[in-house]
């Protein structure tokens, strides 16, 4: 169980992760808002203690591995990143405005603590179980986190990743869906169809966790506690979402996966996520 | 030159390809090199599937998905493995792409892709299977590099100097035996052409398995006075452009020859560069835009017009041009 003292340590650091996210967004201008903010408490999660990590050593072969395969949630990535201090803060000024190592979509090649290159949808799935392969390979006891959008696995390669861990027992293997619900041309079900997410990973041989709530940050962390008990199978953590978590203009805005943010926008954003510390 | 080509080559029969390729997987792999041998229910075919129960943490079965088998090589490869993945070089190349692009060449991986039976070595399989536009596909991919496997010898000396040389790579490679053309001494290096014969009338430059069609067309011309260059131009990407403008430059005329389609190979790589560097008249052999089809090796190469006579006639042609 977790403390009341350790909820708000994570509740804070999603909140501030959220706050940079929005920050480094609005400097720019546009960004992919929704998908950031939805996977912001996981991200507290994995980076506020889940994961074994040295920020000073991005590299150390030691670490858990995480692969954001909806890649274009980069910022969060970034925002939870300078603020386990793998690189400056005042890094996350420039994102998007070359020469930046924060491009858009996540790439291993110039940020630190990136381990996969995605943007592609479908990919990171695969990259993730091909780390996990390979740690299993080398009897390393690490773990390999993976964020998928829920858009993203309508990409067959999901599937063809899922069922490919499934038969090799990658049982250090934990994936999340992001099931925020909402995807660029309307609601998951509108656009793709209703995906049973729980079902799918099942048949694939993967133990299964549904999270009701996936931005609360103590439901989320339990379910990772209970992934690494299993020993066989990989496992997938359903997160049921809120797209644009934290950000009431956001989270009601229709169209959320990419907008125009302002400075002014992203003052009301801010205050209204240090309220939810 | 000199003792680079094989003596009597028409006489030498070689073993299969696919045998030159297990085997040197298998020895890349007791020479304890950090290789993974990865295919898509196709070990069979590219003769690896007796290594798979005798190495099962090297050798793995992917099952019949080229996307993910590509996005787990590229993973496998993030954490220091040397992936080499196999499939047929349709599914390699065009399945596949979008992953050799972004999780493998872009991700400035080291995953070394086969794409087996290119063009119209996919004999019996067909027109479906048929991979005409591979080279055009990853030609266009920044930082990869492209081979076009011509003999058992070339084969045993590159794979490993593949495994040795940090980048994405995409090897097209027959699985059945074909004709030698190199002397088992050979020695190959990744990004320069090989000259196998001196000609001062026109050079024809070849890769794969038109290598030893272009030996037979120069011999053949020689017989009617024609000297021809015949130049192996196994790297494809990087091109040995010191190569193609030597050509130029010596002996004034060009004749490309590959298992490809016209567009985007062998022959358009060379002649981007002739036509921005130095401009000489040129002909190339390839797949004239068409989809393949089914039948044998050498009855596609004639139906084609990939198979020596062909080469005869467009460096005629070429000289004409002169």
């Amino acid at each position: 169980m977790m403390t009341s003292e350790q909820k708000k340590e994570l509740t804070s650091f999603a909140a501030d992760i959220r706050i940079d996210c929005i920050n480094m967004i609005s400097k720019i201008g546009v960004g992919h808002v929704g998908g950031c903010l939805s996977i912001a408490d996981v991200l507290a999660c994995l980076y506020g203690g889940a994961m074994r990590l040295d920020p000073s050593n991005p590299r150390w072969e030691g670490r858990d591995r995480f692969v954001l395969s909806k890649g274009h949630a980069g910022p969060a990535m970034y925002a939870a990143l300078a603020l386990k201090g793998y690189f400056p803060r005042e890094m996350l000024d420039t994102l998007n405005q070359p020469p930046t190592d924060l491009p858009s979509h996540t790439d291993m090649n110039r940020t630190p603590g990136v381990d996969m290159t995605t943007g592609s949808l479908g990919q990171g799935a695969s990259s993730a179980v091909g780390i996990a392969l390979a740690c299993k390979l080398k009897k390393q006891e690490n773990y390999t986190y993976v964020i998928l959008g829920d858009g993203e696995s309508q990409e067959g390669q999901v599937w063809e990743a899922a069922m490919f861990a499934g038969a090799k027992q990658l049982s250090h293997l934990i994936a999340f869906v992001d099931y925020n619900g909402k995807q660029i041309d309307g609601t998951v079900e509108q656009v793709g169809g209703a995906p049973n997410f729980a079902q799918k990973f099942a048949t694939c041989s993967w133990n299964v966790i549904e999270v009701t709530d996936g931005n609360d940050v103590e439901q989320v962390w339990q379910a990772i506690e209970q992934a690494k008990t299993e020993q066989v199978r990989p496992t997938a953590i359903i997160l049921h979402t809120v797209k644009g978590k934290g950000w009431r203009y956001a989270e009601e805005l229709d169209n959320n996966h990419n907008f125009k943010v302002n400075a002014e926008q992203a003052a009301q954003a801010c205050a209204e996520f240090e309220q939810q510390r | 030159m000199a003792g680079v080509l094989a003596q009597n080559r028409k006489e030498i029969k070689d073993p299969e390809m696919r045998a030159v390729y297990a085997d040197s997987i298998e020895r890349m792999i007791v020479e304890g090199k950090n290789i993974v041998a990865l295919d898509a229910d196709l070990m069979r075919a590219i003769g690896t599937y007796p290594l798979w129960g005798k190495y099962p943490e090297q050798v793995i079965e992917c099952g019949i998905a080229e996307a993910n088998m590509v996005g787990v090589a590229a993973g496998l490869s993030s954490e220091g493995f040397v992936p080499f993945v196999h499939t047929f070089g349709c599914f390699a190349a065009r399945r596949a792409l979008d992953q050799i692009f972004m999780s493998c060449a872009y991700a400035r991986q080291n995953v070394k892709i086969l794409g087996s039976d290119p063009g119209v070595v996919a004999a019996l399989n067909g027109g479906t299977h048929t991979p005409n536009e591979d080279i055009a596909a990853l030609r266009a991919i920044p930082e990869i590099t492209i081979v076009d496997i011509c003999d058992a010898v070339m084969a045993a000396k590159l794979l490993p100097q593949i495994a040795d040389t940090y980048g994405t790579f995409f090897i097209r490679y027959p699985r059945a035996s074909i004709p030698r053309v190199y002397d088992e001494s050979a020695e190959f290096t990744l990004g320069q052409s090989v000259q196998l014969r001196e000609g001062k009338d026109l050079t024809i430059i070849a890769s794969g398995i038109e290598v030893s069609e272009a030996l037979d067309a120069a011999e053949a011309l020689a017989q009617e006075g024609i000297e021809a260059r015949v130049v192996d131009m196994f790297t494809i990407k990087p091109l040995d452009v010191g190569a193609v403008a030597a050509a130029a430059r010596d002996t004034g005329a060009i004749v490309t020859a590959e298992n490809h389609s016209r567009n985007g190979g062998l022959g358009s790589a060379v002649a981007e560069y002739l036509a921005e560097h130095s401009p000489v008249p040129m002909e190339r052999v390839a797949n004239q835009d068409r989809f393949g089809d089914v039948g044998s090796l050498r009855y596609l190469m004639d139906e084609y017009g990939l198979s020596a006579g062909f080469i005869v006639e467009k460096a005629k042609k070429v000289l004409s041009r002169k």
